[in-house]
C-alpha cells in the first residue's frame, strides 16, 4: 500500500474533497455512505417531480417548494458524493464553498434583480413578428 | 503525537483539537500532503466553473418569458425525458462513487465495473439530450427562434459538453489505471475526474429544477 500513503494526511488535520474521512477504509461502510446519499437524492428528486405535475398544493407555492427541494438535494451531493462536510478537517473546502456559493447569489439575484427594474421601466414596444 | 493525531477519529476530531496543545494545533509547518493540495486545487477549479454556469442561469433566468411569440418551455419539454436524463446522472454519480471506493482499495473489479457503468449512463443521458435538442430544431425551435431558446440551448448544452468532456476523462482514466495500476499520481486524478462528475449532478440538479421543472409546470 505504500503508494497509496498519499491518502493519509501528513498532518491530522485537513482533508482532500471527495475523500472519505481518514480511518473508513472499510469498503463496506464507503458503499452504504454512496446508497444513502443515493436514497436521499431519489426521494429529493422525485417529490420534486410530483410536485411540479401535481395539483395538490397552492399553486404559487410550487417555485418555492421546488427551489428548497434542489438546495436540499444540492446538501446531499456535496455531503454524500462530495464528502464536503463541516469538520475541522474541512475548513478550507467549506470556506472556498461559500465563497463560491457568495458569488453565484450575486450573480444571479443581482442579474435578477437589475433586469427586472429595467424591464419595469421600458416603454411598452411593438414585438416584431416573423 | 502523530501517531496520535494520524489515530484521530475525525467523528469527534473537536474534541481532540481541544485536547490539543495550543502550540502544535498552531504550528503550520508540515505541508499537506500532495493529495489534499490536488484536491483543494481542483476543488477551486469546480467552484469557479459553477460561478461560470451561475452567470449562464441567471441569462436563462431573465430571458425564459422572451419567446418572441414562438414556443415556450411549457410548449416544448418532455418531463419524461427529464426524468430519466436525471435517473442516468444520479446513478451515475453513485457509480462513480463506487469507482472511487474501488480504486481506493484497488479492487480491479469495483474500479472498472464502476467506471463502465458510469460511462454506459453517462452515454446514456447524452444520447437522450441529443435526440431533445435534434427534436427541437427540427420543430424549428432551434436556438436562433428566440432569446430563450438561445439561453436554454447555451446552458443546457453547456452541461451536455461538460458531460461528453467527462466521458472522455473517464475513459482516459480507465486506460491509465490499466496501463500503469493504482499509482499515487494516478488515483489523484481518479480523485479529481470523481469531483467532476459529482460536481457535473449538481449542475444538473439546478438545471433541471429551473429549467425543465420550472418551465414545464410552474
Amino acid at each position: 500500500m505504500s503508494s497509496t500513503d498519499d491518502y493519509q494526511p501528513l498532518r491530522g488535520d485537513d482533508h482532500a474533497p471527495g475523500d472519505e474521512p481518514v480511518g473508513r477504509h472499510e469498503i463496506a461502510e464507503g458503499v452504504v455512505g454512496y446508497l444513502v446519499g443515493l436514497g436521499l437524492a431519489i426521494l429529493l428528486t422525485a417529490v420534486s417531480f410530483f410536485i411540479a405535475g401535481t395539483s395538490l398544493v397552492w399553486h404559487p407555492s410550487i417555485p418555492i417548494a421546488l427551489v428548497v427541494l434542489a438546495v436540499a438535494q444540492i446538501g446531499v451531493h456535496l455531503v454524500f458524493f462530495l464528502h464536503i462536510t463541516t469538520g475541522p478537517d474541512n475548513v478550507n473546502n467549506i470556506l472556498a464553498l461559500a465563497f463560491g456559493v457568495l458569488i453565484v447569489f450575486l450573480i444571479i439575484v443581482g442579474s435578477l434583480w437589475i433586469m427586472y427594474n429595467l424591464s419595469q421601466n421600458m416603454m411598452p414596444m411593438a414585438m416584431p413578428t416573423g | 503525537m502523530t501517531a496520535f493525531q494520524a489515530g484521530a477519529d475525525y467523528g469527534d476530531g473537536r474534541r481532540e483539537e481541544a485536547r490539543r496543545p495550543a502550540a502544535i494545533a498552531l504550528d503550520h509547518s508540515d505541508p499537506a500532503s500532495k493529495r489534499i493540495i490536488v484536491g483543494y486545487g481542483f476543488w477551486i477549479f469546480l467552484l469557479s466553473d459553477i460561478i461560470m454556469f451561475s452567470a449562464f442561469f441567471a441569462t436563462y433566468a431573465v430571458l425564459s418569458g422572451e419567446t418572441a411569440g414562438g414556443p415556450s418551455g411549457r410548449d416544448l419539454f418532455d418531463l419524461h425525458n427529464v426524468a430519466i436524463e436525471t435517473a442516468c446522472l444520479l446513478l451515475s454519480s453513485f457509480t462513480c462513487g463506487l469507482a472511487a471506493i474501488g480504486a481506493r482499495a484497488h479492487n480491479g473489479l469495483m474500479y472498472y465495473g464502476g467506471m463502465a457503468a458510469t460511462c454506459v449512463l453517462g452515454l446514456g443521458f447524452l444520447a437522450i439530450e441529443i435526440r431533445e435538442f435534434v427534436g427541437l430544431v427540427a420543430q424549428g425551435a432551434g436556438p436562433t427562434r428566440s432569446a430563450f431558446l438561445s439561453a436554454f440551448f447555451t446552458l443546457v448544452g453547456c452541461h451536455g459538453v461538460h458531460v461528453t468532456l467527462g466521458i472522455l476523462w473517464l475513459l482516459t482514466m480507465i486506460a491509465q489505471v490499466f496501463a500503469k495500476g493504482y499509482r499515487a499520481d494516478i488515483l489523484r486524478r481518479v480523485l479529481c475526474f470523481a469531483l467532476f462528475w459529482h460536481t457535473l449532478d449538481i449542475i444538473w440538479v439546478a438545471i433541471f429544477t429551473v429549467v425543465y421543472l420550472f418551465g414545464a409546470g410552474a
